[in-house]
C-alpha cells in the first residue's frame, strides 16, 4: 500500500474518533510528537517531585505532611504510567531518562521555579496542578490510546491535588496576618509562571495545527489559558486574595476575563535553561541517578545470580 | 500506671515519627522510581502510625494538647524515639538495614501488643501490623539483594552493619515505662536475633561480635543527629506558634 493511502486510513480513523494503538501504522511525525509529549510529561511528574519535596521535612502539621507525602508519591506513580505509555512508541525508559539527565529532553518549565514558603505547597496544588488538569482533561480524549488511558487515571488524582492545594491556601487565608501574607506572596510568585504553562501564544506555537488535526490536542494553548484565567479569577474570590495583574477584568462582551501581557522573554529564558532552578533540578536528578547506580547494578547482579541458581537446581 | 502508658505511647509515636522523617528525605531522590515510591510509602505508613499513637497519648493527657503539640513542641530531651530511628540515611544500604532492624522489631512487638488489655493500644498495633508486614518483607528482600548482590553492595552492607549495629540493642533494654507493655523483652530479643540470623545468612553478612549497645533514646538522651532533625521538623510551628495549618 502507498504511504499516502496509509496516511489516509490513519487520518480517517482519527476523524472517526478511533484510538490509535501501539501496533497500528502511524506517520513517523505522529509517533515522534507523541513520544516527545508523553516523555516530557513523565519527566515533568518526576522533576515536579522536587519543589514539593523541598517542604516535606518542614511541613507545619502531621496532617499536612501526610497529604504532601501522598501527593508526591502520586506524582511518582504518574511518572511510571507515563513512561510505560511512552515506551509503547519504541523508546525505552532508560533512553528517556538519559535524555532528561543530559538536558536534551525538556520537562515543564514551571518546576524551574523555587518553592520558598509553606504557602507554595498550596499555590502549586491550586495553580500548577489546576493548570495541568485543564490540559490533562483534554488529553483524556487524545488520539493515542495508551496516553489517553493513562490520563484518565491521572486526572482523578490530580483533581484531589488541586483541591488539597486550595484547601491549604484557604486555611492560610483565614489565619494570622503572617499566614495571609504568606498566602498572597505565594500567589504573586506562582501566578504568571502558571499562565506560561500553557505554552506560547497560538500565533507562535509551531506544532499546534498538526497536533489539532491529529487530535493529539483538542484545544489551543490560548483557549486553555483563557479557561484557566476564568476559573482562577472566580476561585480567588473565596480566598479573599488578589491576582497580581492590574489588567485582570471581566469582559462582558467576550464573556471572559481579560488579562495582562505575559513576560515571554522570561518564558523563553526559563525554557532555554536560564530559570531560577534549572541547574539545581537537573543536578538533583543526576545526583539521585548517579548515587543509585550501584543499587541498580546490585539488583541486576542479584537477579542474575538467582536465575542461575534456579537453572542449576533444575539441571 | 497512667503516666507509664502515656510515656510508652509517646515512645511508640516518636520512633515511628522520626523514622518516617528520615525515610521521607529520600522522596524524589531514590535510586529508581519504583523504590522512590516504595520508601515514600513506608514513610507515609509510619507517619500514620505515629499520628495514631500521638492522638491516643494526647487523649490520655486530659488537657488540650493534640498530636501536633506533641510532635512539634517538645525538645530533644523530651523525645523518646529509639536512637536507631534518628540515624542518617547515608546510603541505600544504611536505609534498608535500618528499616529491616526496626520492622522486624516492630513486627514481633505488634504481634503481641495487638492482644494488650488496653484496647486502643491493641487496635493501633493490629492496624499497624499489616503495614509492618509489608515493610519487613520489602526491607528484608533489600538486605539480601544488597548483601548477596555486587561486590560493592556487599561492602556497603558491611559498612552499614558496622554503623548501625550498636543501636539495635536499645530496642530490647526496657525502660521502666515499657513494663506496661507486658512484653518479655528478653524473649523478644531472642526471636529477633533468630530471624536476623536466618536473613543475614542468606545475605552473606556476618553479625558483629560487639554486644555493647548505645542506649538513651527512650529516656531522652539522643545522638547529635536529633537536634538538627527537630530544628527542621519544628521550624514552622516554632516560628508561627498557635496557628492552624
Amino acid at each position: 500500500m502507498l504511504v499516502q493511502d496509509m496516511e489516509q486510513i490513519f487520518q480517517d480513523k482519527i476523524d472517526r474518533e478511533i484510538k490509535i494503538e501501539p501496533k497500528d501504522w502511524m506517520p513517523e511525525a505522529y509517533r515522534k510528537t507523541n513520544l516527545r509529549q508523553i516523555s516530557q510529561h513523565a519527566h515533568s511528574e518526576v522533576v515536579g517531585m522536587l519543589p514539593e519535596g523541598n517542604w516535606i521535612s518542614r511541613a507545619p502539621s502531621l496532617k499536612r505532611k501526610a497529604i504532601l507525602l501522598a501527593k508526591i508519591q502520586d506524582e511518582g506513580g504518574h511518572g511510571l504510567y507515563l513512561y510505560s505509555a511512552a515506551e509503547t512508541l519504541g523508546f525505552s525508559r532508560d533512553e528517556m531518562i538519559n535524555d532528561l539527565l543530559s538536558g536534551k529532553a525538556k520537562y515543564s518549565s514551571i518546576f524551574n521555579y523555587p518553592s520558598l514558603s509553606w504557602a507554595d505547597m498550596g499555590a502549586v496544588g491550586w495553580l500548577v496542578d489546576g493548570a495541568a488538569i485543564l490540559n490533562q482533561v483534554m488529553l483524556c480524549r487524545t488520539s493515542y490510546g495508551p496516553y489517553a488511558r493513562a490520563m484518565v487515571r491521572i486526572c482523578k488524582e490530580e483533581s484531589f491535588h488541586q483541591r488539597q492545594g486550595f484547601d491549604a491556601l484557604l486555611v492560610l487565608s483565614r489565619g494570622s496576618k503572617e499566614q495571609k501574607a504568606m498566602c498572597q506572596d505565594a500567589i504573586n510568585r506562582w501566578w504568571w509562571p502558571s499562565l506560561m504553562m500553557f505554552g506560547p501564544k497560538d500565533s507562535e506555537s509551531t506544532n499546534s495545527d498538526q497536533s489539532m488535526k491529529w487530535k493529539i490536542k483538542r484545544k489551543t494553548n490560548d483557549e486553555l489559558r483563557q479557561q484557566f484565567v476564568d476559573m482562577i479569577a472566580e476561585q480567588i474570590k473565596t480566598l479573599g486574595m488578589v491576582l497580581p495583574d492590574p489588567a485582570l477584568k471581566w469582559n462582558e462582551a467576550r464573556k471572559h476575563y481579560d488579562f495582562g501581557a505575559i513576560n515571554w522573554e522570561e518564558f523563553w529564558n526559563v525554557v532555554k535553561g536560564n530559570g531560577p532552578c534549572n541547574k539545581q533540578r537537573l543536578a538533583a536528578r543526576n545526583k539521585a541517578h548517579d548515587e543509585g547506580d550501584w543499587v541498580r547494578e546490585a539488583a541486576k547482579q542479584y537477579a542474575e545470580k538467582k536465575r542461575n541458581r534456579a537453572k542449576e537446581q533444575a539441571a | 500506671m497512667h503516666s507509664s502508658l502515656i510515656d510508652y505511647t509517646i515512645h511508640l509515636a516518636d520512633s515511628t515519627h522520626i523514622l518516617s522523617q528520615r525515610n521521607s528525605e529520600w522522596c524524589g531522590h531514590g535510586p529508581i522510581l519504583e523504590q522512590d515510591i516504595a520508601i515514600t510509602n513506608i514513610s507515609l505508613d509510619l507517619l500514620g502510625q505515629s499520628r495514631n499513637f500521638y492522638q491516643y497519648a494526647a487523649s490520655l493527657m486530659n488537657n488540650d494538647t493534640n498530636e501536633d503539640q506533641l510532635a512539634y513542641m517538645r525538645s530533644e530531651r523530651e523525645y523518646k524515639n529509639l536512637l536507631l530511628t534518628e540515624q542518617p540515611n547515608t546510603d541505600w544500604a544504611h536505609t534498608v538495614l535500618r528499616q529491616y532492624f526496626f520492622s522486624q522489631f516492630q513486627f514481633l512487638l505488634f504481634e503481641q501488643l495487638q492482644n494488650h488489655n488496653d484496647p486502643q493500644l491493641a487496635a493501633i498495633a493490629a492496624k499497624s501490623l499489616k503495614e509492618t508486614t509489608y515493610h519487613l518483607r520489602w526491607s528484608g528482600e533489600w538486605v539480601i539483594r544488597l548483601g548477596d548482590g555486587s561486590e560493592e553492595s556487599h561492602q556497603r552492607m558491611i559498612v552499614a552493619m558496622d554503623a548501625l549495629w550498636a543501636y539495635t540493642g536499645e530496642m530490647f533494654i526496657a525502660t521502666p515505662y515499657e513494663l506496661i507493655s507486658g512484653i518479655d523483652f528478653k524473649a523478644l530479643n531472642e526471636n529477633w536475633l533468630a530471624k536476623l540470623q536466618l536473613l543475614l545468612a542468606e545475605a552473606r553478612i556476618p553479625i558483629p561480635e560487639n554486644t555493647y549497645f548505645q542506649t538513651g533514646g527512650k529516656t531522652g538522651t539522643h545522638t547529635e543527629h536529633l537536634g538538627f532533625m527537630l530544628t527542621e521538623l519544628q521550624y514552622m510551628q516554632r516560628t508561627y506558634p498557635n496557628c492552624e495549618w
